[in-house]
């Protein structure tokens, strides 16, 4: 079966900085794929790239999704299409209510499916509805009304960058049913994440290492790889093969 | 009595109510040019306007102990193309009183119009006076726009004024607010204007906290695209002990536009504290790319960041 995003041999270079390396990644409709890697292996990055983000573009390689090619699509042709991300920092929006930001992404507006989107993620409709999506609001508060919106929007692919960043242990159960609510209202999902017991309900998991996916299998493999071989990195700067 | 009803649809055009004018609870005065065409006044509140050759001078007195129930609504106006208006309005709030105002400036066909306005505010002690002024004009940017106010204020009171243009185009604006706060008063300005164009946007805003336990908030929130250029002082002065104040200027530019902020604060007393932020630059990349990941062009995506700083 055709995979719903595939990658092919996809290259980033910013300010003259190496950040993705030949990249190869196909992801299965109707999977949550986990990405893991240590710090500035390019996670972020390659999210930014799918989305089609400014100073995102491949230098070289191609970007398929649902069997067309989007490599120099801009992020809205790509939303239309169906792919939307959830930044690890949310912007915040001076005079912007959380009921027009959740509305944004979705094709007809509907106040019940608004408050619906709201109480996924356990915030009580009437005392977030009317607020402001600016700096009165905590950082928590804040990814979940990004996840929110992108419930909303139900997309085909929702790139999900460290939803659990910022949330208290009590709350990322929560993270995991709206993680698993998404995959059970149809979308793909791209899940990076830190958090071993959130990477654990990922169908796929892609390890990243220097710009590169270097190694794939089953959450619990590549959790134990990770902890044995990359922790420390043994190598730094690049990936060995003897450690892949 | 036609002039009413278009000076009414313009006041409409511009998120006016009119429904407020046929309600005898309701104090308000409508001016078209220099001609009063429509006006109530309420118990407490003292409404005398004069005619004058360009325009009117109104003598408004909130008498003492007086708050005023309802919001007051103003309307000022002219519909031909060209034209000046003069409005000098003196404002007496005698102690305890309080009154609020909302102020629909209409030129909706402006091609050479000067709209100039000065206003003395004298705000007795413990009394409240908040002051809203909305402008609609047309989108040929001939309207110069020159309002002018000088506020006291005593002990224990408070003053809001609020100040925006968002619909049509700006022409040249050129606000001056002056006040001064007594002991355990606030202050409020907030001033909100998008220009496009050739549009020309002053603002200068000034509050001295000259009394002990004193605030004051002065806030600016422009957005200037095309050839629009703006440039905002926000001044507070701080002199008295446990004053505390804060200017806060944000602006957005598009295109050609220019901006620039100049905030001044200036305290003379060690028990006294005011801080101020102002940035100015393109809109957020971040925040722009966030609502095209949800679905919107580039376009509405700036649009919706702007209107909401502006809202």
């Amino acid at each position: 079966m055709e995979p719903l995003l595939h990658l092919e041999n996809c290259s980033l270079n910013i300010d003259g900085r190496q950040i993705l390396n030949n990249l190869n990644l196909s992801v299965k409709e109707g999977t949550i794929h986990s990405i893991l890697g240590s710090n500035a292996a390019g996670k972020s990055s390659l999210a930014y790239l799918i989305m089609g983000c400014c100073d995102y573009s491949v230098d070289k390689g191609k970007i398929y999704f649902a069997g067309k090619e989007i490599t120099n699509l801009p992020i809205s042709k790509r939303a239309k299409m169906g792919i939307t991300l959830a930044w690890q920092e949310p912007a915040r929006f001076e005079g912007l209510k959380v009921r027009d930001y959740i509305s944004v992404g979705m094709r007809k507006v509907d106040e019940y499916l608004i408050e619906e989107a709201l109480r996924e993620v356990l915030l009580e409709p009437k005392d977030y509805l009317d607020r402001e999506v600016d700096k009165s609001l905590s950082g928590g508060e804040r990814k979940r009304i990004e996840l929110a919106s992108v419930f909303a929007m139900h997309p085909k692919l929702a790139i999900l960058d460290e939803p659990d960043s910022g949330i208290d242990i009590l709350a990322l159960d929560n993270i995991i049913n709206i993680i698993k609510g998404l995959k059970k209202q149809g979308s793909t999902i791209i899940l990076i994440t830190h958090r071993e017991e959130v990477a654990q309900i990922a169908d796929i998991t892609s390890l990243m290492c220097s710009g590169m996916v270097v190694k794939e299998g089953s959450p619990q493999e590549m959790s134990k790889y990770f902890k044995e071989k990359c922790v420390p990195c043994p190598t730094k700067t690049f990936p060995q093969e003897e450690n892949i | 009595m036609q002039d009413y009803q278009l000076i009414l649809e313009a006041y409409n055009r511009s998120g006016g109510d009119v429904s407020v004018f046929k309600q005898s609870n309701m104090a308000h005065l409508v001016v078209h040019k220099n001609k009063v065409i429509g006006m109530n006044s309420v118990k407490g509140l003292v409404l005398i306007p004069k005619e004058k050759e360009y325009g009117i001078e109104a003598t408004i007195v909130v008498e003492k102990g007086v708050r005023i129930e309802n919001m007051v609504h103003l309307c000022f106006g002219i519909l031909p193309k060209e034209g000046i208006q003069e409005i000098y309005m003196k404002v007496r709030v005698e102690d305890g009183g309080g009154i609020k105002l909302l102020a629909h400036c209409v030129f909706p066909n402006a091609v050479k119009i000067i709209h100039r306005m000065q206003a003395d505010i004298d705000i007795g002690n413990n009394s409240y006076y908040e002051y809203n002024e909305v402008h609609f004009h047309g989108e040929e940017g001939g309207v110069e726009v020159i309002p002018k106010a000088k506020i006291k204020m005593g002990k224990n009171s408070s003053l809001v004024t609020n100040f925006s243009l968002l619909k049509g185009r700006v022409g040249y604006f050129d606000l001056d607010y002056e006040s001064e706060i007594r002991d355990n008063s606030t202050l409020e300005m907030t001033a909100k204007i998008y220009g496009y164009g050739d549009d020309r946007i002053k603002i200068r805003e000034v509050g001295h906290l000259l009394g002990k336990g004193s605030k004051g908030v002065i806030k600016s929130r422009v957005a200037v695209r095309d050839n629009a250029i703006s440039e905002i002082i926000n001044e507070l002065n701080a002199t008295a002990p446990e004053a505390k104040g804060h200017v806060d200027c944000i602006e957005i530019i598009q295109g050609n536009a220019q901006a620039k902020a100049i905030p001044i604060v200036n305290v003379t007393n060690e028990f006294a504290k005011v801080t101020h932020e102002a940035a100015i630059g393109r809109v957020d990349k971040k925040q722009v790319e966030t609502l095209m990941a949800r679905g919107l062009e580039e376009e509405e995506a700036i649009d919706i960041v702007v209107r909401g700083m502006l809202k």
